[in-house]
């Protein structure tokens, strides 16, 4: 299915500022914003009429530290319109020095374990998330494997209960 | 939904809560799951789910492989039906790539996913089904999985774990036997529903277990991320395979079974007729399979044909190049999703143009699912709970990737 301009042409509207970059020219719209509105933008997507991105498909991170450029991380959003039919990717820029990002919990539930998963993997903080512990990696793993300065090769102790018998 | 309240009673026979742990190895959870209730009684007050058991880092491991060498990965993400996600995972990287595959392996890779999903349905309603205490649906229906089993050996030489797909087509062509054996599966299967059905669709037994249990609404499935039958069982009529037909799935006349209340009733009913019409599908695509190759002959993902190897120099140096180096994907991103069996399948992957995937995220439908199950069985019945699992039908090998 081409992409719906109207996407992109609603989004700069009404954030004219927030915008980064967009791209029109893939399998769906792509927008990268600042960080600063995220959680307003995403908002905002999920409740204009026009728009109406009702599903979270998808949530992940990228360590952009081998692609070069900065920021070094970006989350990114995928998100499906059920009533539409119309995808977004939208992309928000973590630098390095401030991983802090508002969680998307309040908007889709599904936001709750990607987030987690995100966290764990890329160190990214998700402010507000409702229960921030840990999914895939047992407490006291330490570093973020997916980010691209952790070696694959590296192993870590399993800590033991000291409460045992 | 079934709960009794504690208030009325008297103060000195009130119950105290208990924890229990379900699992992390526990005949239902159909892998390595932990859940965690707190009872009150036999009610289940809260629930947590603990995942990541089976955590195989495939994420890390694919940026470490070359693009080839991710799809026996992909086998183990589900298990229940590897070729779906082979599939998945070589479409995406084609698109990347910009490769349209010859019609005739687009017409097998359909026909393997179909098949795929008939394998995945009737393995989760049979386990569904023993965890519910009735065994002989199993024996029916894992009878039939067996049968599609042999072909899949005799397709690519395994049966768990194909590795059947190869970006740019498929590893080899269909043998004619093939085609007729799947015609011989189809009818065996259809008996197998038959028999399954009789003894499940008007079971008091399994209708009082299922019906009105772990009932999940249109608005909350959206919300929550399903997918897929289970999210067609609440009544929301999205699958991939119509809204963005890949394939040829379009040209295809079959329909999509929807569910009114999204109990666990309705979640193993739309599958049980999601087999029958993957079996409609199947028997439409055996009619005409075109001709030719099952490869592209695009020099950049496809091996040279031997003579051209052995003949001339161009072809040995691409055929080295190939062995050594591996496929060269161009720069640039993209997400290809799939309907797998149990829903949205979703690559999406990250190229910076070299040898291996820069970044490689698989979307897997049963993780949104299972983060949805500690609300799905709050307020219900402790033997409720396996119920719902079942239905749900989680894969651990994608859930914790």
């Amino acid at each position: 299915m081409p992409p719906d301009p109207v996407i992109l042409e609603k989004l700069k509207e009404k954030f004219p500022t927030e915008i980064v970059s967009t791209n029109d020219s893939g399998e769906m719209p792509v927008a990268v914003i600042k960080k600063a509105e995220g959680h307003s933008i995403l908002s905002f997507m999920k409740e204009e009429p026009a728009l109406r991105f009702d599903f979270l498909i998808d949530l992940t991170a990228i360590d952009r530290q081998k692609l070069g450029g900065t920021p070094r991380f970006e989350v990114v959003y995928h998100l499906y319109s059920v009533t539409l039919k119309h995808r977004l990717r939208l992309k928000i820029q973590l630098p390095e020095e401030d991983l802090r990002l508002a969680s998307a919990v309040d908007l889709w539930k599904s936001a709750n374990w990607m987030e987690r998963e995100c966290a764990e993997m890329f160190g990214i903080l998700f402010e507000g998330h409702p229960n921030p512990k840990k999914l895939l990696l047992f407490e006291g793993f330490e570093g973020y494997p997916l980010r691209k300065d952790y070696p694959i090769d590296r192993r870590q102790k399993i800590p033991v209960p000291e409460e045992k018998l | 939904m079934r709960s009794r309240s504690i208030e009325n009673l008297p103060e000195e026979s009130s119950t105290r809560r208990m924890v229990l742990n379900i699992g992390p190895s526990h005949p239902a959870t159909h892998g390595a799951l932990r859940f965690l209730v707190e009872l009150d009684g036999e009610t289940i007050a809260k629930a947590d789910a603990e995942i990541g058991y089976l955590h195989r880092a495939f994420e890390k491991h694919t940026e470490h492989s070359t693009w080839s060498q991710v799809i026996p990965y992909t086998d183990r993400l589900n298990y229940c039906s590897s070729m779906a996600n082979n599939v998945g995972y070589c479409r995406a990287v084609e698109t990347l790539l910009g490769i349209e595959i010859p019609e005739r392996a687009q017409r097998i890779r359909l026909i393997v996913c179909e098949l795929s999903r008939i394998m995945d349905h009737l393995i989760c309603i049979g386990a569904a089904a023993v965890d519910l205490g009735a065994l002989s649906n199993f024996w029916y229906l894992f009878n039939a999985r067996e049968q599609i089993y042999d072909f899949t050996e005799k397709l690519c030489g395994a049966r768990l774990t194909t590795n059947y797909t190869r970006i740019g087509g498929l590893m080899r062509d269909v043998t004619p036997d093939f085609l007729d054996g799947i015609r011989q599966v189809l009818k065996k299967l259809d008996k197998a529903l038959r028999e399954a059905g009789r003894l499940l669709e008007r079971n008091r037994i399994f209708m009082d277990r299922t019906q009105g249990i772990g009932i999940i609404s249109k608005e909350e499935a959206i919300n929550w991320g399903f997918t897929g039958p289970c999210l067609r069982a609440s009544g929301v009529p999205l699958d991939l395979r119509r809204a963005e037909p890949y394939y040829h799935y379009d040209e295809f006349d079959f329909e999509i079974p929807i569910g009114t209340r999204g109990d666990t009733y309705d979640r193993l009913m739309v599958r049980f007729e999601e087999i029958r019409q993957s079996a409609k599908i199947v028997e439409q695509a055996l009619k005409k399979i075109p001709d030719g190759p099952v490869m592209t002959d695009d020099r950049r993902v496809a091996l040279p044909p031997k003579q051209q190897v052995y003949g001339s120099i161009e072809g040995l140096m691409n055929h080295f190049m190939l062995m050594m180096d591996g496929i060269t994907v161009p720069k640039g991103e993209i997400y290809s999703a799939t309907e797998a069996p149990n829903g949205e399948l979703g690559f999406y992957i990250v190229s910076d143009g070299g040898h291996h995937p820069y970044r490689i995220r698989v979307r897997p439908p049963c993780f949104l699912m299972a983060s949805a199950f500690g609300k799905m069985i709050e307020g219900g019945m402790i033997a409720d709970a396996v119920a719902v699992l079942g239905s749900l039908n989680l894969i651990v090998g994608e859930l914790d990737r």
